[in-house]
């Protein structure tokens, strides 16, 4: 266990350097979240009125539950890039740890989101947006954020050592993702969609995610109603528990895919 | 068969690095080896050499514990590749085509890294960095990212991270593809002096000469089968002779020609139509330049050079395969 979890650190140790050495790695971490909570904020929050409350802080939860969920794809590219360049042989010729390559790198891509979500906070706050909840409730809306993209790493580990090309990783991810974040109430409120939509949006973890921190950094508008459905009720229960739920699926078969994969 | 096969190898693995004995691997209908023999003695070097999907790649990754195999066994350091991977992957280092460096990581980075995924700690994985390339001449490198460095000195680094551990056994997947001849002698320098040194290597290559030059037995490979091992020399000898080359003038006489020197050959004619140039192996090589010349003369035909040479392992590749090695290698 200890020489998985130090060879893991390894792999961890060398994915972080690359940050600011891959111009792609710094547009995808840093640029492209800033640019989300700026877009938002400016075209969408100016524009959108909601009753009692500001709707450019109620985006911000949800663009944070969309960017992180969005930055696991970056596990996804990182292992398939890893599997195309032959370095995957590589560590899977060395006498290591046979679960530490995928576990540093979903490692190492939480230090990505962790500051991805640094840049939205120090953006958010430039254009308004407040924490109004405690420290603690702060603290424990960053964990849940940062624990769900955590376990979303694993799943997208598994589409990275399966894919016959980093590119193929985008379009799979896209097809996906758009649907899982814009079918919640990430943008605007679940109460307002049709039907089945309405009850999809209940149920998807990105909403309870969005929902759960939301409520964490007390961003609420004044007399919302409170929502009707468990999921949302339990928001925080409901997106740990998704959360632990993939982990415990997708962990096991990363790396078993790990140790047949090979160059392609 | 099988029982004094095995008994064979029972008796050996004292000098042998590494065995393998029938291995066989198929993707799909696809067979990439079809019951592989070899046996390296240790401190020596076993040249593979074969055409592209003739099954090189695919012994290597046996032998490294990448894949396998679908039967068959392999022992590598006395260690069996199926039953203990993880004590082999102590025992080899890999380096070659499939195995490669982080591109955006420094020198000294990819191979401290390398090291302490050996079980290294950090301290004695840079000391190792240190001296390693301090030897491959690259210590004024040792900060700058791989990307800005040579195909030759990135190779020399994929070298180095095979040999940090000091593994008594090292797989060079084609080492020197693509390099241009001075690092690919620089290369072979290094490989030298670690088989001078004790070290068994398994080297697959695309290159005859390279094999020529570094392997003390050579199996050629075809089909995922051993069609042919032996020494470098037994290997030419098998051919026989010496082979006459004819140049050509003209590449539309090349018939003409071919047809005179089928009453030499002793074996397979070799034609190169776009360089006008003819090969041919010949028993008495003398006697037969002699004929040659003489009825070339009498139907006129124009030479620009033609000449007696000791038979390379491209005529030998071309003898036992029918195919010319670099045709079907690139």
């Amino acid at each position: 266990m200890s020489g998985m979890i130090r060879d893991a650190l390894t792999i961890a140790r060398r994915n972080l350097i690359r940050i600011g050495r891959v111009p792609e790695v710094m547009v995808f971490v840093v640029v492209q979240p800033l640019m989300f909570v700026l877009l938002f904020a400016y075209v969408f929050g100016g524009s959108i009125d909601i009753p009692g409350g500001n709707y450019r802080e109620f985006l911000i939860a949800g663009i944070f539950a969309q960017t992180v969920v969005f930055g696991a794809t970056f596990t996804a590219s990182g292992l398939a890039e890893d599997v195309q360049k032959g370095l995957i042989n590589r560590f899977r010729s060395l006498p290591m740890s046979r679960s530490a390559v995928v576990a540093g790198r979903t490692a190492s891509d939480v230090v990505y989101n962790l500051l991805s979500i640094v840049i939205m906070s120090l953006a958010g706050f430039a254009v308004g947006w407040r924490i109004r909840g405690s420290i603690l409730d702060a603290v424990i809306g960053y964990l849940l954020l940062l624990f769900f993209s955590y376990s979303f790493s694993w799943v997208m580990a598994c589409l990275g050592l399966m894919v016959p090309t980093p590119e193929v990783v985008n379009n799979a991810t896209f097809i996906v993702l758009f649907p899982l974040t814009f079918i919640a109430n990430t943008f605007v409120p679940s109460d307002n969609l049709p039907g089945v939509l309405r009850t999809i949006a209940e149920w998807n973890p990105v909403s309870t995610l969005t929902h759960a921190v939301r409520v964490r950094f007390g961003n609420i508008p004044e007399g919302t109603p409170e929502p009707t459905s468990w999921p949302l009720q339990n928001a925080t229960l409901y997106s740990l528990g998704f959360a632990l739920l993939l982990i415990v699926i997708f962990a096991p078969i990363a790396t078993r895919l790990y140790q047949r994969t090979g160059k392609r | 068969m099988t029982i004094s096969r095995i008994t064979d190898i029972a008796a050996d693995p004292q000098n042998a690095a590494v065995v393998a004995t029938g291995l066989t691997k198929r993707y799909g209908g696809v067979v990439a080896l079809d019951g592989l023999d070899l046996s390296v003695p240790t401190g020596t070097v076993l040249g593979l050499l074969g055409p592209n999907g003739a099954g090189k790649t695919t012994a290597v990754s046996i032998l490294t514990t990448l894949i396998a195999p679908d039967s068959g066994s392999a022992r590598v350091a006395g260690v069996d590749v199926v039953a203990q991977p993880q004590r082999v992957r102590s025992l080899i280092g890999l380096s070659g085509q499939y195995a490669a460096v982080d591109e955006h990581l420094t020198a000294t980075e990819n191979l401290v890294m390398i090291g302490c995924l050996y079980g290294m700690r950090r301290k004695e994985a840079l000391r190792r960095t240190n001296d390693l390339l301090e030897r491959f001449r690259l210590t004024d490198s040792a900060h700058r990212p791989l990307k800005t460095f040579s195909g030759g000195m990135r190779r020399r680094i994929d070298l180095a991270g095979a040999l940090l551990a000091d593994p008594p056994v090292l797989f060079l997947d084609e080492p020197t593809t693509g390099l241009d001849p001075r690092s690919r002698g620089e290369l072979w320098d290094v490989i030298r002096e670690r088989v001078g040194a004790g070290t068994t290597v398994v080297l697959t290559t695309q290159y005859l000469e390279e094999a020529d030059q570094l392997a003390d037995e050579i199996v050629v490979i075809d089909h995922g089968r051993a069609i042919a091992r032996g020494t470098s020399q037994e290997l030419k000898r098998r051919i026989g002779g010496e082979h006459l080359d004819v140049h050509l003038a003209r590449a539309e006489d090349l018939a003409r020609v071919e047809a005179v020197l089928r009453e030499v050959a002793i074996g397979a004619i070799r034609t190169e139509t776009e360089e006008a140039l003819i090969s041919v192996p010949v028993a008495k090589g003398v006697e037969a330049l002699g004929t040659v010349m003489a009825e070339l003369t009498a139907q006129n035909v124009e030479i620009v050079d033609i000449g007696l040479r000791r038979p390379t392992l491209d005529d030998v590749f071309m003898e036992l395969t029918g195919q010319k090695a670099q045709e079907v290698a690139s």
